[in-house]
């Protein structure tokens, strides 16, 4: 959206620019203070946090509770810090990301290029079930992975967010692939393309930001996913339910300065993401919200 | 006249099955995996399951039960005090951004990034923000008190009546900002003669946006209203990470009702019941979207 | 058997049937227009010749061989899209000998392929570049050297100028009537715009409603429209149709026409068949070239008649001037000499050139046999 360059055409007096700033800084302190509050608080001394201002920036600047969230704080019962579930979720998110852009890529392409009777139906159905409330599941997923020897897996994670990560990519495939010219399309069928050749050499080719785009929204969801991590986790807890556990911990001190370090750590990856492409990220919310 | 001659050669025969056979791994596992569950867990709401799922159809006595439990009630109740503020704060907050940005704002590109930046962080992530900001022991209460104001008081998150705001702050914290890209896109794709038009007209800045374009930003409206009405009752992240459903119960939702009568109370039969009725929820909101939006785009 | 054979096609979506049992035979080397207003099943015929449609019912064979159900890359044809359809990814050296390459076409061939089309079409200087970085006339050449390479056995254009400005299109017309003029390769060629048709083809099909109306060679398209859709879509500005009665005068078949007036005018017919009409309605069709000034009438024409009539507007277009009177009832436009005196509101004396008159059935709107 950024390279839209039209703005509106209105004239406003002195008095509201000046209110209109004055409220634009208001809500960007709003967005800006908890975050800045966690910073400051992960970087102070426990004693600090306690009998001290959360606003105030830290007078003993201090790493430890960087390092004890990364290493050695108590995660449930073992004191292994939050790197082994960073690890887990890093192991779960690349590949459930990589499968679902690629079907997402596929189904796009039939759904908009080599239309069948019925397929209006079927993405119907797809888009739907990107919107139904996982409780719905929850249950006969927990007996399926069983069944399957999955339960508590990685491979059982990266299934789960696959089959309820697909409909999405699905979604944006098909608006990006819809604009784009199916004479194109008929020009290479009649070149003597086929089906694969045609997507490898001419769809793939300009699909650059879609894929940027189906890439950071799977990878920002299932990073933050929690309820199918706190329900088929098992031993393979990603790092939101490591946290939570961490900071719902009901034994000993509260460590203030440890949940706040392992909270942005939490969040590392994808505020990297957001800060690296946040333009990309804004635009494929877009695409699968507002028409067109 | 003539009968259909040669039947099409083999590889365009292939070539007319190699879509379907593509698309075909995505609509099994849809199809088993969202549709097929969702049956068994219709089916499991009419069956006296506990711990493990069983198969006697006992008819509609888990409904009865669940309308019954009060705890059922507090969930629905909370649902709809969360979903109401919550949507429509978003909805204001991100409308009257978007409308303000859009004013030729020097430093637009700055503010947007921070105003979008809550939506890249897991409802964990909030929770835990949110967590300690509004407690008072360490957070706003005590830097008030801290600066001097000794009276100020904000302990909404222990006390029972209030805790249901504190998880509609931390949520429109998170969300809002998206809302506003979304009005945003909607604001940029107005024609801007239109605009001129109005004020030739001689329309005034509040009657040019009452009258033409916040009428011409309902596709946007619809948009920010089904995916937040969604948001609101899948709602379950937020609820764990900043009350765990407490004071007692007075933050649960049904969606941590669901989770804890299934998994941790050995009610599945109830909980099943419980996500039926949260699917029929969204279903009664998704559906009509749906239709309008793939009828639209045939 | 024609190269192109199009025999009792026709083409159904669920139970509506778009185009009605098409037959069309094209020679080898023949350039066939179909022509018709959008929404006529021009396009549609087309994309079945190149197999991009299923036929509902009916056979299309090219060179012998029925095509029904034949994939696109195993015609041997070449198409030109309305879109140009170049792949954007691709350098317009690489769009142009795709089509080769998928056919498993040796390097070395592709590149003399290329390299004669290339000249051909005075293209040399872009193949390094995107579609992207080209006009829209370069594009549109890029387009026809993507088909020309394939050497086919038809080609299929897809209203290939409509994207291009005025001046551009008249030019990339010649050229495509001099590339098939060099080529002798057969062409079809689908178009909205009549004066393409005329200009290009060596037959036209016109198309309405799903319905070819009339094919046949652009003299007889337009000189012996089939009826009254033809001979007012083809033509501009349009033929008149004015209504008349057919009177006898000595033997002779004459149109007995109401001018601006009111006074009744005789236009004797050329042709002979009329007389059997004698005391019937009739509409009378006339070209604006065939109702001029005196002095711009054809000369060699045998059956020159005056007829004096109120001019309502004159329209000076440079190499004419056009002006508008009525007759029996209807605005009718005539073409006059661009330095005819003429002036609105006064009356006329126009020159008919009833050589070239044609006449219609008023109920069924097709054109009387032999007039």
């Amino acid at each position: 959206m950024s390279h839209v360059t039209q703005d509106s055409t209105l004239r406003t007096s002195r008095a509201n620019r000046v209110l209109i700033y004055l409220v634009l800084l208001l809500f960007a302190l709003f967005y800006l203070l908890p975050f800045f509050v966690m910073l400051a608080n992960s970087l102070k001394p426990l004693s600090e946090i306690t009998g001290g201002n959360m606003l105030a920036l830290p007078r003993d600047w201090t790493i430890t509770p960087w390092l004890t969230a990364w290493s050695s704080a108590q995660i449930g019962i073992e004191p292994t810090g939050l790197r082994p579930y960073f690890l887990n979720s890093i192991l779960m998110v690349v590949p459930a990301v990589a499968i679902s852009t690629v079907l997402g890529a596929l189904n796009g392409y039939v759904l908009t290029k080599w239309r069948f009777r019925g397929d209006t139906i079927l993405f119907g159905l797809m888009m739907f079930s990107c919107f139904i409330p996982f409780q719905i599941v929850l249950i006969p997923m927990a007996t399926v992975l069983g069944k399957l020897g999955l339960a508590g897996s990685i491979p059982g994670l990266v299934l789960v967010h696959v089959v309820y990560g697909v409909g999405f990519t699905t979604l944006y495939y098909r608006n990006y692939y819809a604009a784009f010219p199916t004479e194109l399309i008929r020009a290479a069928m009649i070149d003597g393309a086929g089906f694969f050749r045609i997507f490898w050499r001419i769809l793939l080719p300009v699909s650059g930001p879609i894929t940027v785009v189906s890439v950071i929204w799977q990878f920002t969801n299932i990073w933050n996913d929690f309820l199918f991590g706190a329900s088929f986790g098992g031993t393979a807890q990603p790092m939101t339910v490591a946290l939570n556990n961490l900071v719902q911990s009901s034994t000993g001190v509260k460590e203030y300065n440890v949940h706040f370090a392992g909270a942005i750590l939490a969040a590392l990856p994808t505020l990297l993401v957001y800060v690296v492409a946040g333009r990309f990220f804004v635009r494929g919310l877009m695409a699968g919200s507002v028409k067109g | 006249m003539p009968a259909r001659t040669p039947a099409p050669d083999l590889r365009s025969r292939l070539q007319a099955w190699i879509p379907k056979l593509v698309l075909s791994p995505t609509i099994a596992m849809m199809l088993a995996f969202v549709y097929g569950f969702i049956l068994y867990t219709v089916y499991l709401s009419f069956t006296n399951s506990r711990m493990l799922p069983k198969y006697d159809l006992i008819g509609l006595e888990n409904y009865q039960k669940l309308w019954g439990l009060s705890a059922w009630w507090t969930a629905v109740g909370n649902l709809a005090v969360f979903a109401l503020l919550y949507i429509s704060l978003c909805i204001a907050i991100g409308l009257a951004l978007a409308i303000f940005l859009d004013q030729k704002i020097r430093g637009e590109g700055l503010l947007r990034p921070i105003y979008l930046y809550p939506m890249a962080l897991s409802f964990i992530v909030t929770g835990t923000a949110w967590k300690w900001f509004m407690d008072p022991g360490i957070g706003l209460e005590n830097t008030m008190h801290l600066w001097g104001w000794e009276s100020f008081e904000f302990g909404w998150i222990k006390d029972r009546d209030m805790a249901i705001y504190t998880i509609v702050i931390a949520a429109v914290w998170q969300t809002s900002g998206f809302v506003m890209a979304m009005f945003l896109a909607g604001l940029r794709g107005i024609d801007n003669e239109i605009l001129k038009a109005a004020q030739i007209d001689g329309a005034s800045n509040w009657n040019l946006y009452r009258r033409i374009v916040i009428p011409m930003l309902r596709p946007a409206f619809l948009s920010a209203f089904v995916i937040l009405s969604h948001l609101a009752v899948k709602s379950y992240d937020l609820v764990i990470a900043l009350t765990g459903g407490g004071p007692g119960r007075a933050t649960e939702l049904p969606a941590t009702f669901m989770y804890s009568y299934t998994f941790t109370r050995n009610q599945m039969g109830v909980g099943a019941a419980s996500a039926v009725i949260m699917l029929m929820t969204i279903a009664a909101i998704m559906t009509p979207y749906l239709y309008a939006e793939l009828k639209e785009k045939r | 058997m024609g190269f192109l054979e199009i025999s009792n096609v026709t083409k159904s979506y669920g139970s509506t049937e778009v185009l009605h049992r098409v037959d069309i035979a094209v020679e080898e080397g023949e350039f066939l227009v179909l022509v018709g207003p959008s929404g006529c099943g021009k396009s549609t015929l087309l994309n079945m010749i190149a197999g991009l449609e299923e036929i509902s019912s009916g056979d299309i064979s090219i060179n012998g061989r029925v095509m029904n159900g034949v994939h696109p890359a195993q015609r041997n044809i070449a198409m030109v899209f309305q879109s140009y359809a170049l792949y954007p990814n691709m350098t317009v050296g690489q769009n142009i000998t795709f089509g080769l390459e998928m056919h498993g076409v040796p390097r070395a061939e592709r590149a003399a392929a290329l390299a004669d089309v290339a000249k051909l079409l005075q293209i040399e200087t872009l193949l390094e570049r995107k579609p992207g970085q080209l006009s829209g006339g370069q594009r549109q050449r890029v387009a026809m050297g993507r088909a020309l390479v394939r050497n086919p056995d038809v080609f299929l254009f897809d209203e290939p100028l409509s994207n291009l400005d005025a001046k551009l299109r008249v030019d990339m017309r010649t050229e495509i009537k001099k590339l098939h003029e060099k080529l002798k390769t057969t062409m079809v060629y689908v178009t909205h715009d009549q004066i393409e048709a005329l200009t290009l083809s060596t037959r036209i099909a016109v198309m309405y409603e799903g319905h070819v109306q009339q094919l046949g060679t652009p003299k007889e398209i337009y000189d012996t429209p089939a009826n009254v859709f033809v001979a007012t879509f083809m033509g501009s500005p349009a033929m008149n149709i004015l209504p008349a009665r057919v009177v006898v005068r000595d033997g002779r078949a004459m149109a007995q026409v109401t001018t601006s007036d009111g006074a009744q005018t005789e236009l004797p017919f050329s042709q002979q068949t009329l007389t059997a009409w004698e005391g019937r309605e009739i509409l009378l069709g006339l070209r604006p070239e065939a109702l001029t000034d005196p002095d711009g009438a054809d000369r060699k024409s045998a059956n020159i008649v005056p007829l004096r009539s109120r001019i309502e507007v004159t329209e000076a277009a440079g190499s004419d001037t056009f002006v508008t009177t009525t007759l029996g009832g209807r605005d009718v436009i005539a073409r006059l000499r661009a330095d005819a005196e003429a002036t609105a509101g006064d009356m006329f004396d126009f020159a008919v050139n009833m050589e070239k008159a044609v006449a219609f059935d008023p109920q069924s709107e097709t054109r009387i046999p032999g007039a």
